[in-house]
């Protein structure tokens, strides 16, 4: 944490008795991507607004760039933060081509000094300069909305739900660029989003937003692997949940086998399992084990494939298995652990 | 997502928006205070009076019968230029919507001077034996040229409609096993009744406050009972109060109608659908559709011109001056400029209040707004004329308290206008050019302003146009000697100098006709 872009601390705001961001914390580091993620009507695009000063915090204070923008003695207007933002339906100025959208922001001077060609060439729209926002394409839009942002050289990026306004066949694809903009362009970037597969896959640090807050803010890998609370686990990524106990020298036992486990409570706990942690077998007929059970359905997705079982003794888990051929619904199987488990405290 | 920019409107809104709507409240809280001088006595005496009641009677009887004249020929009309492959219904379209810039004093005179005693389809009679023909004055007179020339208002609701309507509501009442007719009655005329409710209730109100038919052709309905006490009586009181008694029954008339819209909008189905419903084949029924539509169109199109014609030619030959028209043309244009470009000012704040800082205030203001709906031009004019003559006597009589008149009558419509053209600009735009290091005042120059350009100039437009046509504030609160086309067209008129009228008449109908062109381009490019 040597040099933070963004700082928020302990910043809440309210529409009336509903309080869409309570005491929240949030840092990034300069250079860095962040998604905030979570569900829809959990405060995040409050969170990109209270940033960009379309909103105002009534407690707590946010600095961007080493400067206090808002809190108790300040309120720096949106004009004046050094905020560029990318709005979920683009905002271009459909009155302005290509160009004058992106020289927008600039002085006379930087405007003179080809810094317009130079980020249109970044966004790969050179040869789009002469055309109206309704004559681009989705995509392009958002291309044009991101260059737009980036032209003045603004401290951080904001992005509120980037992508959602384009077909999911296009998504993937204008992630990527969009990724690449930002990363040719150096700059310090936070996108909104509810996909948690465009967040891990997007961001250097996936902040996840629960109810107002943030719940726990960590790197993609960490976040999956190593969720701080079981809403966490729940939300980002699919979650298999098995009672058992955890003992001091980290072992995790349960009627399944037992593990390594990290997590900090011991006795009786539950145990998050990812579904590639769980490996299946086929029982032959009339082989009996003691975590027999049987195959519910099967989801194919190609290089992978979901699926759902139920063991002998009542509860449905769920295996994530390679591409290969798969196991067919009625199935015997046998279930066998690998990897680590993350415990919580039983509820 | 949609919020409210946060916080409170900046000075430079909310001042000239409150300034606004207090000059709104001026001439209706002046009017109360005059109608309540010699207290409830003196209002009470005037109001159980048998011949206010009579008068009471008369005007809802018009407005009854001219509306639903209006609908009984405009709803047709709309279905066959919208639904029907009935030849030429563009061009139908177009000439069916045309005698809304017939002002109603024209309309009136035209009247009288082609129906009237000794007028000119008597004197084609004459010969035939004919010597008396239906008296005109009165009543059907009036009902008649009111559904004439206020008709397009349901007209074009109507047939908006009809063009906006899903048609896949239609094809599944088909595909249900409902007929064709059997789907009009119960999928399409009901979608069509907001449109069309809407229409008749602007008919109405106009009915209720129209000045220059009722004078013309003598029907003692409120606007020309309220002229005549103004004129004659010594004691104006009674004016006023019958002015407040109008004002109740037009503020009744909207109150009912916005306790019923709110379903209304439901109605509506989205802007533009992707496809236009189904065209329905007339086969023989095309016939008697032309005749129909023809004669719709020569009572309240080609019959006014081709008389005015024939009197302006007429005129011309035995020698009418026409220098005195273009004074009048002149002082119309200058004066009806202005009030467009005070009121499209004025709407400004009260839009960008009501759309960006939506609240109970800002609500409140807008509402205040509508009130030039509420106010017919004669209790306007003469409410004025009190507060003028008695407050301010420095501006009464001058063009000053004339265009204060224009811009409270006419608001509601450049605040429509302007306010529909900011609700088109997305909020996250502004805030894009915020977010980008500009300040509100340059946001608003750069961003705003450009886009909604084009609906301010159609909100002015539209005050132009019918600034251009009023006839009662002109008439009271015009200077002495100033005259427009319209105060022309009337005093011609009401001494019966036909071929006088008839060049004034003809100029107006021509400028009325370039906004009402230049908005119907406009709704074609959108």
């Amino acid at each position: 944490m040597s040099d933070p872009m963004v700082r928020m601390t302990g910043v809440s705001r309210g529409y009336g008795p509903v309080k869409a961001v309570r005491n929240l914390d949030l840092t990034l580091e300069r250079g860095g991507i962040m998604a905030l993620l979570g569900p829809s009507g959990c405060g995040k695009t409050t969170t990109l607004r209270l940033l960009a000063g379309f909103e105002r915090p009534e407690a707590g204070e946010i600095e961007i760039g080493g400067r206090t923008v808002a809190g108790q003695n300040a309120n720096v207007p949106p004009e004046k933060r050094g905020v560029g933002m990318v709005f979920q339906d683009y905002a271009l100025f459909p009155h302005l081509t290509v160009r004058a959208n992106v020289a927008y922001g600039l002085k006379n001077g930087q405007r003179r000094s080809g810094r317009v060609e130079e980020v249109l060439a970044l966004a790969h729209l050179e040869d789009l300069g002469g055309r109206m926002p309704h004559e681009l394409s989705g995509g392009q839009q958002q291309r044009v909305a991101l260059a737009r942002a980036l032209a003045p050289n603004p401290d951080i990026v904001l992005l509120d739900e980037p992508f959602s306004n384009l077909d999911a066949s296009l998504r993937a694809r204008v992630r990527a660029e969009t990724r690449d903009i930002l990363t040719d362009a150096g700059a310090t970037a936070i996108f909104v989003t509810h996909d948690q597969e465009e967040a891990l896959s997007l961001a250097d640090e996936v902040a996840v937003m629960l109810d107002g807050t943030v719940v726990q803010s960590a790197p993609p890998e960490d976040l999956y692997h190593r969720p701080a609370t079981r809403e966490v686990a729940e939300f980002v990524g699919e979650a298999n949940f098995v009672p058992g106990t955890a003992d001091e020298s980290g072992r995790f036992v349960c009627e399944l086998g037992d593990m390594p486990a990290c997590g900090a409570c011991i006795g009786h706990v539950e145990a998050m399992l990812r579904p590639e942690a769980l490996r299946l077998r086929a029982l032959t007929d009339g082989e009996e084990s003691a975590s027999g059970a049987t195959v519910l359905a099967r989801e194919f997705y190609g290089h992978d494939q979901l699926i759902k079982l139920r063991l002998d003794s009542g509860p449905v888990l769920c295996s994530r298995l390679g591409g290969g051929p798969g196991f067919r619904p009625g199935q015997r199987v046998g279930v066998e652990l690998r990897g680590e488990a993350v415990v919580f405290p039983r509820t | 997502m949609q919020r409210p920019s946060g916080g409170r409107p900046p000075g430079l809104v909310w001042i000239p928006a409150a300034f606004v709507a207090a000059a709104m409240l001026l001439p209706l809280g002046y009017l109360i205070l005059r109608s309540f001088e010699d207290g409830w006595s003196g209002v009470l005496e005037v109001l159980l009076d048998g011949s206010t009641l009579a008068v009471l009677l008369r005007s809802i009887s018009l407005a009854v019968i001219v509306t639903g004249a209006s609908i009984a020929v405009a709803v047709p009309l709309a279905w066959l230029t919208a639904r029907t492959d009935l030849p030429g219904r563009r061009t139908w379209a177009v000439l069916a919507a045309l005698p809304l810039v017939v002002p109603s004093y024209v309309g009136g005179l035209v009247l009288i001077s082609a129906l009237g005693p000794r007028g000119m389809l008597q004197g084609v009679l004459a010969p035939l034996g004919v010597e008396r023909l239906p008296e005109i004055y009165g009543l059907p007179g009036a009902a008649l040229a009111l559904t004439l020339f206020s008709y397009p208002y349901v007209f074009l609701t109507a047939r908006a409609a009809l063009r906006g309507m899903d048609p896949a509501l239609e094809e599944t009442a088909r595909s249900l096993g409902s007929g064709a007719w059997k789907t009009f009655f119960r999928v399409t005329l009901p979608q069509m009744r907001p449109a069309v409710v809407a229409g008749a209730l602007l008919v109405a109100l106009y009915t209720l406050s129209d000045f220059g038919v009722v004078s013309l052709l003598q029907y003692d309905s409120f606007a020309r009972e309220i002229y005549t006490q103004y004129r004659s009586a010594f004691d104006r009181t009674p004016a006023a109060i019958l002015g407040l008694m109008l004002v109740a029954l037009t503020a009744a008339i909207l109150y009912t109608e916005s306790r019923t819209r709110g379903r209304a909008r439901y109605h509506r189905s989205g802007v533009g659908t992707a496809r236009r419903g189904a065209q329905v084949n007339l086969g023989r029924w095309k016939w008697p559709a032309l005749v129909f539509c023809g004669a719709v169109v020569s009572l309240a199109l080609v019959l006014p011109i081709g008389i005015l014609l024939f009197w302006l030619a007429r005129g011309l030959v035995e020698g009418e001056p026409l220098r005195l028209v273009w004074g009048a043309a002149l002082n119309s244009v200058y004066v009806s400029a202005a009030a467009a470009a005070l009121a499209a000012l004025a709407a400004l704040p009260i839009a960008v209040l009501a759309v960006r800082f939506p609240g109970r205030v800002s609500g409140l203001l807008e509402r205040l707004t509508y009130l030039g709906y509420a106010l017919p031009g004669i209790v306007l004019a003469l409410a004025l004329v009190f507060f003028g003559s008695n407050y301010v006597p420095a501006i009464y009589g001058t063009l000053g308290i004339l265009l204060f008149a224009y811009v409270v009558h006419f608001l509601p419509q450049a605040v429509g206008a302007t306010r529909s053209a900011l609700l088109q600009v997305q909020p996250s735009v502004e805030e894009a050019a915020r977010g980008l290091g500009k300040g509100p005042t340059k946001v608003l120059a750069t961003v705003t302003a450009p886009l909604t350009r084009s609906g301010i100039i159609a909100g002015g437009a539209l005050v132009f146009l019918t600034t251009m046509k009023e006839l009662p504030a002109t008439l009271l609160l015009g200077p002495i000697g100033f005259d427009t086309l319209a105060t022309s067209v009337w005093t011609a008129t009401s001494e019966a100098f036909f071929a006088r009228a008839a060049a004034p008449a003809i100029l107006l109908i021509l400028l009325s006709a370039v906004p009402m062109y230049l908005l119907v381009i406009r709704e074609k490019k959108q």
